[in-house]
């Protein structure tokens, strides 16, 4: 310290010492209010020091500024992308476990053990969300000329190796294995007259219970000759065709007169792609279990 | 200009001196009683069945599940640990009102692991003055060898400390076997070394520097003191004027403190309680001890340095005496906040029930059409199985005609024969279905059953079978 300092120490008069605590203040005056100077531990300063020399340490180890290029990088080398992968790996390692067994494993095995089922439950569903969810919707509640794949009607079948067939080769998809089937235009092509088709339409709509209960013996003999054959005698679908039930509640392009009137006049053919070669078969397997267990499921 | 102020300060070493009576006893038996408690809970073993940990004090992270003796806490009831930090709050409030900062001086672990240390000190190293001295003094063999062993019993404590905290979240005998292999997963080494260091920092060097400058506790206690506080007081009136005082003269026009001291040396926070109550008392009463051993010795009467309340001391200062008074407003609300909570937590205990049903219905989709026509919705039911033995139940609904249920898990499972392990939760996809006209969400409820007991939950939902509004 400077004389001058010990000058100041020695002269009383500059020392600001409260009365009633008989502590000495740091001179700030706030409308007679002082603050008493009660110094802190040195300890504390101590922590302080440690604190900025670790900060420094940290700057110099890890990616800590930024500059012109991006940011210093550390010299340790550290990103998060690194550990982001090594936690991905991480989890991969843990699959494996399941893999496996879920790979060797029979449906009827991976079905009755709760680890493999909730393995691929869990991958099912977030397979689909990634891949399934733009057209049948997050939920796999589809929409109209996407089939809801919660419920019971399914077109090309409902067990879990039909929907595995399904999502491997797709429909109406581009290669030889494919689910493919085709309903003629009767309308657009002139197989049917619009009245015959009319007739039709009633007599469908008469099946599936709407209010329509003449029976419509026109109607009946026009789908005997036309439409039995795919869609069966009584009307109830084949899943070999992919023809529809027609005679329950489900219907994948609306159930109004007018919308029945178009298919029959247009002829439907939704197609959905090929899967086996974007996604491997474990994935496949895991989504057919989940979308079988959505409750619909034969 | 202010450039002299001092902004830091040093810490000055304490060297306390051993004192011997009451309130020493109290504080040596307060010790014993809680390092007891705290170093041989995790032993104590509780017979839960073969389903069970058979730990009797036991966090069990991993499964997240807590036992305390015959209570077990799942997650969801974590409101007991609010309740039992709310009980112990006010608690604190209640006897810091009544009787000071008694939870300071004798009960704190800062304070109970520092007389510890200062026990090892003075063994290895001698009373205040032979610390001191040798602390001061210059470096020898002698005093090398000293300190070392005094370090090192101080890390050896600290290191017991640290490994009873983690025998709380471990299986003790399992958990102490593998240390003494070599086979202790990395998380429990760097909570040993941790907390061995912490230990051996807090209560070989930080001491009285926790209490004065770290805990919240102690500046806020003071808001709980009043007049009729018991605290750690000097009783001026008779004590002033001090002076040293020669066997055989007299005691008249002089008070009874003869200035010998005894008062600081003893003291673990390094004041000198004749200035009056201060901050840093934790009210431990040794300097009460001290004063009262020194009153003895020159034939006075015991008490300069007593427990007593402001009121009292001065009540007796105008030759009245006044009682100690237990009953305050704040008493009388700390006591009834108490008994209320307790009470709260007692029936919360009692009603706490093994068997838990929990339902969610599904978002996505919200109902589904089915080709018979009917409407079915989904849900994620959860069962809380919480008896330490595996468990069938049988799942109902009512609110719907014609309804029915279906579960779909691993295997075929029915709705009267869900299975769940002890001790843990069962979770199953549930579809209902039912032919109804669409309309806005009906009320329903789902009652489960235990298959083996009478135990049951019911849990409300609703169906859906109508989009929007």
């Amino acid at each position: 310290m400077t004389n001058d300092n010990n000058e100041n120490k020695d002269s009383k008069s500059n020392k600001d010492i409260d009365e009633f605590t008989g502590i000495e203040t740091t001179g700030h005056d706030w409308d007679g209010i002082k603050e008493l100077n009660n110094p802190a531990p040195r300890w504390w300063l101590w922590v302080f020091y440690v604190c900025v020399i670790w900060s420094v340490w940290y700057w110099v180890i890890y990616p800590a500024w930024p500059i012109l290029s991006g940011n210093t990088k550390g010299t340790s080398g550290y990103t998060q992308f690194k550990e982001l992968a090594a936690s991905q790996s991480e989890i991969v390692a843990r699959q494996q476990v399941y893999l496996d067994r879920f790979e060797n494993g029979s449906l009827n095995e991976i079905m009755n053990d709760p680890e493999l089922y909730a393995f691929a439950m869990a991958g099912g569903k977030s397979m689909f969300k990634d891949n399934c969810a733009t057209c049948h919707g997050t939920g796999a509640s589809g929409s109209e000329g996407y089939p809801n794949l919660n419920d019971d009607d399914w077109l090309w079948g409902g067990r879990i190796s039909d929907i595995q067939q399904t999502i491997s080769y797709g429909i109406r998809a581009d290669n030889d294995d494919t689910r493919i089937s085709q309903m003629p235009a009767f309308g657009k092509e002139g197989y049917l007259k619009s009245e015959e088709i009319e007739a039709v339409v009633d007599y469908v709509l008469s099946l599936s219970g709407s209010d329509i209960t003449s029976t419509n013996e026109h109607g009946k003999t026009i789908f005997a000759q036309q439409c039995s054959a795919c869609h069966g005698e009584n009307a109830k679908g084949l899943q070999e065709f992919g023809a529809p039930n027609l005679t329950d509640k489900i219907w994948l392009y609306g159930g109004d007169r007018e919308d029945i009137f178009n298919t029959v006049y247009n002829s439907r053919a939704g197609m959905m792609p090929a899967w086996k070669d974007r996604l491997d078969e474990n994935t496949i397997k895991q989504l057919s279990i989940y979308l079988h267990q959505l409750g619909g499921g034969e | 200009m202010t450039q002299d102020i001092k902004l830091f300060e040093a810490q000055e070493r304490i060297y306390p001196k051993r004192v011997w009576g009451k309130y020493r006893k109290l504080k040596w038996l307060a010790m014993i009683v809680t390092l007891g408690i705290y170093y041989l809970t995790p032993f104590l073993r509780w017979n839960r069945g073969p389903n069970a940990p058979d730990q009797a004090v036991f966090i069990d992270l991993s499964n997240a599940k807590a036992y305390w003796f015959w209570i077990e806490i799942w997650p969801q009831e974590v409101y007991i640990i609010t309740g039992i930090l709310i009980l112990s709050a006010i608690a604190l409030f209640f006897v810091t009102s009544l009787f000071g900062r008694v939870w300071c001086g004798y009960f704190c672990p800062q304070t109970v692991w520092t007389d510890l240390f200062v026990w090892v000190e003075r063994i290895i190293q001698g009373d205040r003055n032979a610390r001191k001295k040798l602390r001061e003094g210059k470096w020898s063999f002698d005093k090398l060898k000293k300190l070392a062993i005094t370090h090192f019993i101080w890390l050896v404590i600290g290191w017991c400390t640290a490994g009873s905290f983690v025998l709380y979240f471990n299986d003790a005998p399992t958990l102490v076997r593998s240390f003494f292999e070599f086979d202790v997963s990395p998380t429990v080494m760097w909570f040993i070394v941790g907390l061995t260091f912490s230990t051996y920092i807090m209560a070989g060097f930080a001491r009285e520097q926790v209490c004065t400058y770290m805990c919240p506790y102690a500046r806020f206690q003071s808001a709980m003191f009043d007049a009729d506080t018991l605290i750690i007081g000097y009783d001026e009136h008779r004590g002033e004027k001090r002076g040293k005082h020669k066997k055989g003269t007299s005691w008249e026009g002089r008070g009874a403190c003869v200035d010998c001291k005894l008062c600081v040396q003893v003291c673990p926070m390094g004041i000198d309680i004749r200035e009056g109550l201060q901050m840093e008392c934790i009210a431990c009463g040794l300097c009460v001890d001290a004063c009262n051993n020194i009153m003895d010795k020159v034939g006075q009467p015991r008490g300069l340095i007593r427990y007593d309340t402001v009121n009292r001391m001065e009540a007796e200062k105008h030759g009245k005496s006044e009682k100690f008074r237990f009953l305050q407003p704040r008493t009388i609300y700390y006591s009834s906040t108490l008994i209320a909570v307790g009470l709260v937590m007692l029936v919360s205990l009692i009603k706490r029930t093994v068997l838990e049903l929990h339902v969610l219905h599904d978002r996505n989709p919200l109902f589904v059409q089915l080709s018979s026509g009917e409407i079915r919705n989904g849900y994620i039911i959860k069962i809380l199985n919480k008896t330490h033995e595996h468990r069938t139940y049988t799942l109902a609904m009512d609110g719907l005609e014609n309804a029915h249920i279906m579960v779909k898990s691993a295997g075929q499972i029915a709705s009267d024969n869900l299975y769940v392990m002890a001790d843990s939760i069962g979770m199953y996809h549930v579809f209902v279905s039912a032919e109804v006209d669409p309309a806005n969400p009906r009320d329903i409820v789902f009652t489960l059953k235990d298959n083996d007991s009478n135990l049951q939950d019911t849990y409300d939902a609703s169906f859906i079978s109508k989009r929007g509004k």
